[in-house]
């Protein structure tokens, strides 16, 4: 049973991350493109994680939550980093 | 279960599909903050679809590297956008 319910969120993360890359590809400009991939990188990982979390919880018959750090890195690090990319790309544009 | 193979396997059909579609990205980009953006979005790709493997493989291995594909991702993306931003990444 929650195997089932794992591999079912790992299919909504996935699903997730594919329409992020989906509006990537899409998109027009730049300042657009930014926004989709962080569909993937929040709410992807963080149904894979809960997948994750619950399918090796169930498989060794103990609580698994090693996969919080991977969580809380994606919490720190998308922020910052789109920050950074957004405020080089206003740079190069001559929105300084 | 009996369907909880097929189900992941469709997972990492879903993510391979999104690293492709990234990676479409990387090649066309106009700009190179565009590729540093598709360079970003390919590494979560790819980092899930590590994890997806692991749940498949039923090894807590490949959390390990999923954790350092993380990592080293973030040092790439935050040194690239540094360099777009200064054109040099320590100054």
């Amino acid at each position: 049973m929650s195997e089932s319910i794992a591999a079912l969120l790992v299919l909504a993360g996935a699903a997730c991350a594919f329409l992020g890359s989906l509006g990537l590809v899409r998109l027009r400009t730049f300042y657009e493109r930014v926004h989709p991939p962080t569909m993937g990188t929040t709410l992807g990982t963080a149904l894979v994680l809960c997948g994750s979390i619950v399918y090796f919880t169930a498989l060794q018959s103990r609580p698994v939550v090693h996969e919080v750090l991977i969580a809380i890195l994606m919490t720190v690090n998308t922020p910052v980093t789109y920050m950074l990319l957004v405020r080089a790309a206003l740079h190069r544009d001559g929105h300084d | 279960m009996s369907f909880v193979p097929a189900v992941l396997m469709s997972a990492q059909v879903l993510l391979a599909l999104a690293m492709l579609l990234a990676l479409a990205r990387l090649l066309a980009g106009p700009r190179a903050q565009d590729r540093v953006l598709a360079l970003d979005t390919l590494y979560v790709n790819a980092m899930l679809l590590v994890l997806a493997f692991g749940i498949r493989e039923g090894s807590a291995l490949y959390f390990d590297a999923a954790l350092v594909i993380g990592v080293l991702g973030f040092v790439s993306t935050a040194a690239l956008a540094k360099f777009l931003l200064r054109g040099e990444v320590i100054e």
